[in-house]
């Protein structure tokens, strides 16, 4: 499997896990003060930045940089 | 009266910031527009996330959250932690790179030029700007509920007073009131944008992001505090609200489905069009990496708080209380320290601000470009044209706080989300136009005509900003980008492929 096509599915692995239908009727708390389904959003969040650092590291589309740095043969646009 | 010292203080730091930036303005049209694509990785961050926090994370969150309970952070939080990245990756690097090679500063430069239509422009400013101005609302009415509420007369929950406001003599609890709040944060934002443009706007918005911040994490310390620590603020909140199970009469709670649809909204920052404009502020590409992945981070240190401290304000305030000012009262009534309330009060404008100013600035560069320099038969000078989208602004600024005083009393979170929503169904459209050949000029007028019908559709159905669910608990969001999406390919479909001229300049 390609890089694009791993990325795409851990991408659908997320959102899948982020109705996390098991946490709605909960209320436990953690560490005594954080309701579960809380806590689990947040460490979400924190993988969620964890994957993007992945995709970065090994699907950074460095192509585009040459590409939008290079001489137009199309002109520039509008802006005076 | 300290406290509101402490904020005009604030605010005149602001100003002084404005000033030094100014005399980094290089005086041309590009770097008021987008600071001549000279921002590196930690202002790009900061200016973005402060852009996409406005008083929908401080003031809505917490609201919505005394409202609906935890589920909160879930519907928006944690979704745009991922959909957010990937719109940055997928949409904002690639458009950077188009902007940058071909020299377009607003979306429907790049739109005109992909779709082979001058025309489009002409239908895309007006339904741009009619989306932007519920942002523009949810900042002034923000700013007037905020301030309103920490100045206002502090009460008991059974009307006892425990503090006078602090003008009784101006109005009847004492608070300073929206009008003039409104008038002076407007007044500020123009001045800083109008000092130094994108320049300006990026620094301010690194200083007024850290700053609210800090002063989220400094607020939810003091608050939790008062309450007698994490474990005992938590106790006295209601118990409904630490689930996300649905009341029974669905006032508190979230349902699945509206979970599940709630993940479409998240998208409009592939549409924002003062997003657009910062990220073509970008030095390079890489200056992208840390915003990608920093983004989700950054709004969990914002939101996680203020949901905890929404959540903790149901034990404190009755169910009844105006859910846009929850932050402001649990702030005024607990944290009763003057200048511990104003710095907290000067960190809510500072994410209001933040977002104000990228959007007073997009508004106008949109007007000059795309309008009016667009069919324009003379040059203008640099002056000129900054002028005219000063000018385009100020009028802009008058509408919305008009507008802003007329539906004050409406819910800042589900304002945001009806403008989020437009901008999500449009994403259809912008990625199309990267990633998909065949899109076609049929295709983008069916997408947005499709788009702006249901949007108004559901939108008066709603009552004009409300929450509003179809089909059981689906957001229109959900509804509105599938129909985007389906106008776009069927319009394309059924169209003549664009040039190979066309595809030649932009795959």
């Amino acid at each position: 499997m390609n890089k694009k096509g791993l990325i795409s599915i851990v991408f659908l692995v997320l959102v899948v896990l982020h109705q996390d239908f098991w946490n709605w009727d909960n209320a436990k708390l953690v560490f005594g003060f954080m309701p579960v389904g809380l806590f689990y959003h947040a460490c979400y969040s924190l993988v969620a930045a964890l994957f993007w650092a992945f995709v970065m590291q090994v699907a950074w589309p460095s192509e585009l940089e040459k590409w939008a740095d290079a001489e137009s043969d199309q002109g520039k646009g509008e802006i005076k | 009266m300290t406290t509101v010292i402490v904020i005009a203080i604030y605010l005149g730091l602001l100003l002084g910031l404005a000033l030094f930036s100014k005399t980094l303005f290089r005086g041309t049209s590009k770097d008021y527009f987008v600071a001549s694509h000279s921002i590196g990785p930690f202002m790009l961050l900061m200016s973005v996330f402060g852009t996409t926090m406005t008083a929908f994370a401080l003031v809505g969150s917490t609201g919505k959250a005394f409202e609906r309970g935890i589920g909160t952070y879930g519907l928006m939080a944690s979704s745009s932690g991922l959909i957010h990245a990937a719109c940055f990756l997928v949409i904002g690097i690639k458009l950077w790179a188009i902007g940058k090679r071909y020299g377009y500063v607003t979306q429907i430069q790049y739109f005109r030029a992909r779709f082979e239509s001058k025309a489009l422009g002409y239908l895309l400013f007006p339904i741009l700007v009619l989306l932007v101005i519920p942002y523009l609302l949810i900042g002034i009415i923000g700013a007037g509920k905020t301030i309103a509420g920490v100045t206002g007369a502090k009460l008991k929950p059974n009307g006892e007073m425990i503090a006078p406001g602090v003008f009784p003599e101006w109005t009847d609890n004492g608070a300073i009131p929206p009008w003039f709040t409104g008038l002076i944060i407007s007044a500020v934002v123009l001045t800083y944008i109008f000092a130094g443009g994108s320049r300006a706007a990026a620094w301010a918005n690194t200083f007024q992001t850290l700053v609210f911040m800090v002063m989220g994490v400094l607020a939810f310390y003091l608050i939790s505090d008062r309450l007698g620590g994490l474990n005992a603020a938590i106790e006295q909140a209601k118990e409904s609200h630490k689930v996300r199970t649905l009341s029974e009469g669905g006032e508190v709670g979230v349902s699945p489905l509206t979970f599940l649809s709630y993940m479409f909204i998240p998208l409009s920052v592939g549409m924002f069009p003062h997003l657009f404009q910062h990220w073509l502020t970008a030095k390079s590409a890489k200056s992208f990496k840390l915003t990608v992945i920093a983004h989700p981070i950054c709004i969990a240190i914002v939101w996680v708080p203020c949901v905890l401290i929404g959540v903790w304000a149901t034990g404190i305030f009755p169910a009844a209380t105006p859910s846009g000012a929850i932050l402001a009262k649990t702030v005024g009534v607990l944290v009763k320290d003057p200048i511990i309330v104003g710095l907290v009060t000067a960190g809510v404008l500072a994410a209001i601000m933040s977002s104000l100013d990228s959007q007073f600035l997009c508004l106008g560069t949109m007007f000059t470009n795309d309008i009016v320099l667009h069919r324009a038969k003379k040059e203008y000078s640099d002056q000129q044209i900054l002028l005219m989208a000063r000018g385009f602004i100020v009028a802009i600024v008058v509408v919305t706080y008009i507008m802003a005083l007329l539906l004050y009393d409406r819910s800042v979170f589900d304002l945001a989300v009806w403008c989020f929503s437009g901008f999500a169904a449009l994403t259809p459209l912008v990625l199309a136009a990267l990633y998909w050949k065949r899109a076609t000029k049929i295709g983008a007028y069916a997408c947005i005509i499709a788009v702006f019908i249901s949007w108004i559709t559901f939108f008066a159905m709603s009552g004009f900003g409300g929450e509003f669910f179809v089909f059981g608990g689906i957001v229109p969001a959900a509804v509105m980008w599938f129909v985007g999406a389906a106008a776009m390919i069927l319009g394309s479909i059924l169209s003549q492929a664009p040039s190979n001229e066309t595809i030649k300049k932009f795959f």
